[in-house]
């Protein structure tokens, strides 16, 4: 495998720097070497938008197309972790992408380069006529991660002041968590909301703050959604109402679904608003409902056992396009009333 | 040599203080290795599934300390699928056949059964520490049995363990005739425990040293335990609020007052500042300090706390000590060696507690600090080469800058110059994490100059594989390595597939290795466990068949004498 890699082409580089520079000589080290420096900075260039196939190091190596292909998923990995092949809460998704757009905002204005993410959908159009079905596979999922870094990046100046502000980034990325991310243990992390001045120590403090018999693991539950071929994981432990959870479903789904629909226009950058937000999932109205399959395999609606209950219950969570919800295996749900009593608190 | 005694030979080895040297005299030649085999007291099982359990206790039978590590490191940030492994009992019923005299155990990582607790304590007659670090799948019930059976247990040390609340009775098991306690460490306990018990256990144990209490503790029982135990020299508070008007609160300083020894302060669960000063009268003698625990002391308060604390050798606060903070901290605990600050607001929407600024102080103020661990929000590298020329001493180095992958504020550069200054300028340094926007350049800065490197951290950093080789290339005494969220992939990886043989672990999540470059590493080194775990179900559609392209998400891969584990989940494919 190694003759593909340039690793051959660089070590005489690498050789020369390492035994000459032991002073601090970190300027020399940085540019010594021009190609070192000029394939240094290609690299960056790269890396913002997407991995050009003739200077990514080729992994796989053995054809060309192979090594444009894995360089598409490096790439599609990098910029976008909404891989079907990531499991995580919603929150991990965004904040580890928010971080990458920001990185790419800082980019950007050092190298008044635009990212290439058109050349990324550009690469992906480009693909999806091979008959290789794993190619077809990447290739639509990078268009739906296409359209959400499209949105994101539209997003990102809309936040940001110009500039290398860096304080609201914290801020924004701030906000979404990523998995494991700081690396701190869990009592830690809820030190601040279970920290009370009364004597109040029902969990002492070092557990999260949301059950002390689990040992605060995720509860992770795979949903599907009708008509797209990507499962997602959802972390139910996560939410503690039933307010919140169509919102992250829709985090998750609502970029796939657009790309699903309309895989020509994921290339355009589009505003969150362009998008159609997948709504209503809980009262009924909207295009899609959201079922859940307990630990009996019935199917039954969100919504209606109180939150807690419904987190023991659950194992598997679907979203339904409402229409079909007449469907024979469902019938019985037609039967359940929609109450809407405690259980939205 | 070998016309000496064997009993002059095992009086040399004595000499040997640690587990390297003696495990080297063991290689010279067969009568030092059994000399020294039935010498040794006390091994070191860094990986438990380096090695069976039944070799190490057939090796050594007149073990009498034992440690044993177990889940990788990043474990600790729910990284690791709980039922990964690591599991305690296999080690425990080794002993118990093969070391009778054992007399201390410490785990760490480990997933420990009350089962196991109880063949423990039944076990050894002798025995006398049980450390248990970041373990979990006990109970109390466990530590009833421990308490109830180990007549001359001398430690019980419980850190950061998740364990189940069945009762406050274990700590009433510990007999009448137990006075042997010097240490006993439940901070991490999360239910009550009996109060009278507690505190007619410490009265009846006279060499009682160390005493760390949980939340549930209350600060009456507090101030009657030190009233009844004024020699200890390490204390953890429990719940540490009182009304600072009430005559409890008179009674609880003088009787902090009256611990001469007092050396060591942690616990303050709850602390508001007004509960602050009842401590005043002790903080000049005190060497060690942790007041992460409690959020509600804001800067201010630490501030006053800490002028009076002018011996300080430890501390570990919460980021809202402000950089103003460990400005004071610089100017006034000249005798500090580590430092910990962690972040109080984990999601914070603001204001940047400690940035550079602080740390700069600290390494400006503090000649003797060697150890760090830094959460912030920013750092720049000019801060970073300051430090590095202020404290050419440091063996630990880790800094967690919060935002993944944030290049420095000022100059928008990526932290490679500054970690860089850091490795060529602290030519002890053991242990590194990284964080900030790095590029493959520190990593080529690491493998040149960090040459006593054992353990390093790195997340969100990186361009290419050329980084993960600089590294192998470089850091000769490497032990350790653990990457998440970094653009490594095959390429790196099977680079110098020899180097897993010197080292005890390689983490990789996140990254871009393949199946196919796992399953080629696997081949390629037998006496490596490769570990692909795969969180996902079979169902999953895209799932199927997993090709040798598919890139996978979390890799461990340890060397081993023992070969593929037979303990492991169906998530864990060992290739």
């Amino acid at each position: 495998m190694e003759e593909d890699f340039r690793k051959g082409e660089e070590c005489p580089h690498l050789l020369d720097l390492i035994p000459n520079e032991r002073d601090w000589m970190v300027k020399e080290v940085g540019g010594g070497g021009k190609g070192f420096g000029v394939i240094e900075e290609k690299k960056l260039e790269l890396r913002l938008g997407l991995p050009g196939s003739e200077d990514w190091p080729a992994v796989m190596g053995k054809q060309e197309e192979h090594s444009v292909e894995s360089a598409l998923s490096l790439g599609h990995y990098k910029l976008c972790k909404t891989s079907g092949i990531n499991p995580s809460s919603v929150g991990a998704k965004r904040g580890f992408f928010d971080t990458v757009e920001s990185k790419t905002e800082v980019f950007q204005q050092q190298q008044q380069q635009h990212p290439g993410f058109l050349q990324l959908q550009a690469k992906g159009k480009d693909l999806s006529p091979k008959t290789n079905g794993r190619a077809e596979q990447q290739s639509l999922e990078r268009k739906a991660c296409g359209s959400s870094v499209a949105h994101g990046s539209a997003a990102a100046p809309s936040r940001n002041a110009a500039g290398a502000n860096n304080s609201s980034q914290t801020s924004r990325t701030a906000t979404t968590p990523v998995v494991g991310w700081p690396p701190i243990r869990s009592f830690r992390r809820n030190l601040a909301s279970t920290s009370k001045p009364s004597l109040e120590s029902e969990n002492g403090g070092l557990e999260t703050a949301i059950k002390p018999e689990n040992g605060g693991k995720g509860l992770f539950v795979k949903i599907n959604m009708d008509g797209i071929p990507i499962g997602r994981k959802v972390d139910l432990k996560a939410y503690d109402s039933y307010e919140k959870l169509p919102l992250a479903v829709n985090e998750l789904f609502q970029g796939l679904l657009a790309a699903q629909r309309d895989p020509l226009a994921a290339g355009n950058q589009k505003n969150p608003e362009e998008k159609p937000a997948i709504t209503g999932l809980l009262d009924g109205n909207g295009e899609y409902t959201l079922v859940y399959e307990d630990d009996e395999g019935d199917k039954m609606l969100v919504g209606d056992v109180p939150w807690d209950m419904f987190v023991s219950m659950a194992k598997r969570l679907r979203v339904l396009k409402s229409s079909e919800l007449s469907a024979s295996s469902l019938l019985q749900l037609g039967a359940v009333t929609r109450k809407r009593t405690a259980a939205e608190c | 040599m070998t016309y000496f005694p064997e009993e002059v030979v095992e009086r040399i080895f004595d000499f040997l203080a640690t587990h390297r040297d003696r495990n080297a005299v063991s290689t010279v030649c067969k009568t030092w290795y059994r000399v020294e085999r039935l010498s040794r007291r006390s091994v070191f099982v860094g990986n438990c599934y380096a090695v069976r359990p039944e070799r190490v206790v057939a090796r050594y039978p007149r073990l009498r300390s034992l440690t044993v590590k177990g889940k990788p490191h990043f474990a600790d940030f729910n990284l690791v699928p709980h039922d990964w492994g690591g599991f305690a009992l296999p080690w425990i019923e080794a002993a118990a056949r093969g070391c009778p005299g054992l007399e201390e155990l410490r785990l760490k990582r480990m997933i420990v059964f009350d089962e196991s607790l109880e063949l423990l304590a039944r076990s050894f007659p002798n025995f006398k520490v049980l450390v248990l670090i970041s373990c979990e799948g006990f109970s109390t019930d466990g530590l009833a049995a421990i308490a109830t059976y180990c007549r001359v247990l001398r430690e019980l040390d419980l850190q950061e363990n998740e364990m189940e609340d069945r009762g406050p009775q274990w700590l009433s098991c510990f007999p009448d005739s137990c006075t042997s306690l010097v240490s006993l460490n439940f901070a991490c306990l999360k239910g009550e425990v009996n109060a009278v018990s507690l505190e007619r256990l410490v009265a009846r144990c006279p060499n009682l040293r160390t005493l760390r209490l949980n939340r549930a503790v209350s600060v009456d029982t507090l101030s009657k335990i030190l009233a009844r135990a004024p020699h200890l020299v390490d204390l953890g508070t429990g719940s540490f609020t009182i009304d600072h008007r009430a005559e409890a609160y008179h009674k609880l300083i003088n009787n902090f007052i009256k611990c001469k020894s007092l050396r060591s302060l942690s616990g303050f669960w709850d602390a508001t500042p007004r509960c602050l000063p009842a401590v005043y009268p002790i903080c000049g003698n005190l060497t060690g300090l942790n007041l992460s625990y409690a959020p509600a002391i804001q800067g201010a308060d630490l501030i006053k706390l800490i002028r009076q604390c002018s011996k300080l050798q430890r501390l570990w606060v919460l980021d809202c000590i402000g950089d103003k903070g460990l400005a004071v901290v610089a100017n006034t605990c000249k005798e500090l060696q580590e430092l910990r600050v962690f972040p109080s607001d984990v999601y914070g929407e603001g204001i940047a507690a400690v940035t550079e600024e602080g740390l700069v102080a600290v390494s400006s103020g503090c000649p003797k600090l060697i150890s760090l661990l830094y959460f912030c929000h920013q750092m720049t590298n000019a801060a970073l080469i300051t430090v590095a020329k202020n404290c050419p001493q440091f063996t630990r180095f880790r800094l967690c800058i919060l935002d993944p992958g944030k290049p420095d504020p000022v100059t928008n550069q990526p932290l490679d110059e500054g970690f860089g200054a850091i490795v060529q300028s602290c030519k002890d340094l053991r242990r590194l994490s990284l964080s900030g926007h790095l590029t493959d350049q520190v990593f080529l800065y690491i493998g040149m100059y960090a040459e006593r490197l054992e353990m390093l951290s790195i997340a969100f950093a990186g361009d290419s594989d050329k980084g993960m080789v600089y590294v192998l290339n470089g850091c000769k005494n490497l032990r350790k390595l653990e990457i998440r969220d970094s653009p490594f992939g095959d390429a790196a990886l099977l680079e110098d597939v020899g180097k897993y043989e010197t080292m005890r672990s390689l983490w990789m999540s996140s990254c871009d290795v393949t199946l196919g470059g796992c399953k080629t590493l696997a081949a390629k080194m037998p006496r490596l466990n490769v570990e692909v775990i795969n969180e996902m179900d079979e169902s999953d559609e895209l799932e199927e068949n997993p090709s040798d392209l598919h890139r996978v998400e979390k890799m461990y891969v340890y060397r081993t004498v023992a070969g593929p584990r037979n303990d492991a989940p169906d998530f864990v494919w060992t290739l």
